[in-house]
């Protein structure tokens, strides 16, 4: 499995676009130097937000004609940081900046058994993996999982391409995702620790899906995941940052992250990948007024839930199901490295 | 890309690029080992190679997700290797298994792990796309490890691009002129030669008959047949496997018992096995092994023919680097082609189309 973690940024031309499900943008890019793109890379864009350079991640479906084209599959999100809503502005003909293929989810090869995990958007990251396990001959089981079929995009597709290897799981039709019993039946096969599961989607459910996963004693490097940081426990809101330290506080807007927010308040901040990986951007927490809402992989349950430390890039304070009258925003108190 | 000074694009290309979706002879059995990695490149891709706790060789790249330190520096510990430098662990898949300083593990902390195969006393390496690396393709080298043949051999470390070598193996005429005081004589030049191919083999046929064996050969005879004195009927027929395996079936038999007709009861036999590794475009790891099919118990054969053959491969280890300077020396010179080059003619036809096959240009890049 070649890693491609070589970044270098381009200009791409929207090719093509259209509406994929409700709410999902199908998106054609034709890059300036294409390189066939890999299942499980994804492109970054830099995009113009109010005024500000914004870098988004987006997955690739589908790579053609040694990646001439590159289709994107891009999601309103109704609280969006504002790069969906970019996105699904653009129109046939606009030219954006594009990087060509980054490897950070690479399909591996040799494993018995293959589970792949979409929920909602997340199928993005696996359009391409299931058709190269298919390809293989493999041993695979695509598991799809959505609010409502409306919004799911790709799923006739897949179901036409994939058959009974694919299992739906439709919130609006109650037949829910129960994770506990697809992990469990991954951990009580016999292949339990020659499986691999891909899975991509809300942070949520891959929480709890990492929660089950060590919970069956499943070997840690088989579960392998993307995110991008964007999902939460909550909705994103907007929220305030104490920073006693400056003795000024920071208003974060819920199409911002705290990041962004702070950089643009000129207050100097470490990052490095953005999406809630690397834990350079992570900072102690000395307050808090609601809830945080982390939206990182960096950081363990356990620490998490102690409420010390936060990943600036991706966490939110949210007032999340803290029962208070007020119309205060939530608001966290940093100490700054 | 082509630029003005790109020379033109021919399979007489000086430096051939080489194919990535292949086997390549990365190591000797013997060197993979669970007690240290071992560090080699195969077609420019440096490799950590190892041994995890079931004994299977496992290839993953020289390079550590993190901030690149080589792994094969680092140390084995059962079925995963550490690296030397901040202690991050990765199993032969080549997954991130544990990160010292912290409590979660990186999702995309990965180095990329390349097929492996045990095969004929070799771990051989797909450095290529791994959905297409099937083990049935990995060159038939059976004498290597078969009952009925004995031998060994040795790895040349060889400063010169792999067609180099490749060239060498396919015309023997060569062997007049540097081998002149073992194995070279004068029908060599002389005696007619024949070529057929498919789309991975070539064969080159060659037969000499009623001659006086050169020293090497008088020896290998008189260790059959000792005292054996007279004229011999010689052969070398070159078998080419693609991209880059060599076996020479060679011998001799007493002149007119039979041998070209099939009956090489008569004589003694023996495969030079040759399978060339590109490292880079101007080096190449050069395994061989000389295997005979008489005497199979004597150690004391095997030794001496292994020294025999060394001194031989001596002396076109040097030829080849001067030829590589030269060439380097030369850059607007062009190659031009004798009748005695057909067979590699042949071989650069298969391989240029394997090249073409995977989108790369014929000409390595300078
Ligand atoms: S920048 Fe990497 S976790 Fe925030
Ligand atoms: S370079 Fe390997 S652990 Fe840091
Ligand atoms: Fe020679």
């Amino acid at each position: 499995m070649a890693v491609n973690t070589q970044t270098w940024w381009q200009k791409g031309r929207v090719a093509e676009c259209d509406e994929l499900a409700e709410g999902v943008r199908r998106i054609v890019l034709c890059p300036d130097r294409p390189v066939h793109a890999a299942p499980g890379t994804h492109v970054d864009l830099r995009l113009d937000l109010d005024g500000h350079a914004r870098k988004r991640s987006y997955s690739v479906v589908r790579s053609e004609d040694g990646g001439r084209r590159l289709t994107l599959g891009v999601q309103l999100a109704p609280t969006s940081r504002g790069g969906s809503r970019h996105m699904h502005g653009l129109e046939v003909g606009d030219v954006v900046e594009m990087t060509g293929p980054v490897q950070s989810f690479p399909l591996g090869v040799g494993a018995d058994r293959y589970v792949l995990v979409a929920g909602g958007i997340g199928i993005t990251a696996l359009v391409a993996m299931a058709e190269t396990l298919r390809r293989r001959g493999a041993d695979y089981t695509l598991v799809l999982a959505g609010r409502s079929r409306r919004v799911m995009a790709y799923l006739d597709h897949l179901v036409d391409t994939h058959g009974d290897r694919v299992r739906v799981f439709v919130d609006d039709e109650d037949v829910r995702l129960d994770v506990e019993s697809l992990v469990g039946e991954v951990a009580g096969s016999p292949a339990a620790t020659r499986t691999e599961m891909y899975m991509c989607g809300p942070i949520r459910l891959m929480d709890a899906i990492r929660r089950a996963w060590a919970a069956h004693d499943l070997p840690e490097p088989n579960l392998r995941f993307e995110t991008f940081g964007s999902s939460g426990a909550w909705a994103a809101e907007d929220f305030v940052v104490h920073l006693p330290q400056l003795d000024r506080s920071v208003h974060v807007s819920r199409d911002s992250s705290m990041l962004d927010a702070l950089e643009d308040a000129g207050v100097e901040v470490m990052w490095d990948c953005r999406k809630g990986e690397c834990g350079i951007c992570q900072v102690k927490v000395l307050d808090v007024s609601g809830r945080i809402d982390h939206r990182d992989v960096f950081l363990s349950q356990q620490q998490k839930e102690a409420y010390a430390s936060l990943c600036l890039c991706v966490a939110r304070a949210a007032r999340g199901d803290s029962e208070s009258g007020s119309a205060d925003p939530a608001a966290v108190t940093l100490h700054l490295p | 890309m082509t630029t003005l000074d790109s020379p033109p694009v021919t399979a007489a290309s000086k430096i051939f690029n080489f194919p990535r979706n292949a086997w390549y002879v990365a190591a000797w059995d013997h060197e993979v080992t669970a007690k240290q990695p071992l560090a080699r490149t195969v077609a420019d891709r440096p490799l950590a190679l190892w041994r995890n706790s079931d004994g299977r060789a496992v290839a993953l790249a020289d390079a550590c997700w993190h901030r690149l330190a080589p792994l094969s520096k680092g140390k084995v510990l059962g079925d995963e290797i550490q690296c030397p430098y901040h202690g991050l662990r990765y199993n032969s898949a080549g997954r991130c298994t544990g990160m010292p300083a912290q409590e979660t593990i990186n999702p995309s902390a990965i180095v990329p792990s390349y097929p492996v195969v045990e095969r004929y006393r070799y771990v051989w390496v797909w450095v290529g796309d791994p959905d297409l690396a099937d083990p049935d393709t990995v060159p038939d080298m059976q004498q290597m490890d078969s009952p009925e043949w004995a031998g060994d051999g040795e790895t040349i470390y060889a400063p010169c691009n792999y067609q180099l070598l490749l060239d060498n193996l396919m015309d023997l005429t060569h062997e007049e002129f540097v081998h002149s005081s073992s194995i070279g004589q004068d029908e060599l030049s002389e005696a007619e030669f024949e070529v057929s191919h498919d789309d991975r083999h070539v064969t080159v046929t060659r037969w000499m008959r009623d001659i006086d064996a050169p020293p090497f050969w008088l020896k290998n005879m008189r260790d059959r047949f000792p005292g054996f004195d007279g004229k011999v009927d010689r052969w070398q027929i070159i078998h080419f496997e693609a991209p880059s395996t060599i076996r020479i079936d060679v011998g001799v038999a007493k002149a007119g018992t039979g041998a070209p007709e099939g009956d090489r009861s008569q004589g003694v036999n023996g495969f030079v096995m040759n399978t060339i590794t590109p490292e880079t475009a101007r080096t190449s790891h050069y395994f061989w092994a000389f295997m005979r099919n008489y005497r199979l118990d004597s150690q004391t054969i095997t030794t001496q023919l292994r020294q025999g053959v060394h001194g031989v491969f001596g002396e076109d280890e040097e030829m080849l680097a001067a030829q590589q300077q030269a060439i380097d020396a030369n850059p607007d010179h062009e190659f031009y082609s004798l009748n005695i080059d057909a067979g590699g003619m042949w071989v650069r036809r298969i391989l240029d189309r394997m090249l073409q096959a995977e989108g790369l240009p014929a000409a390595a890049a300078k």
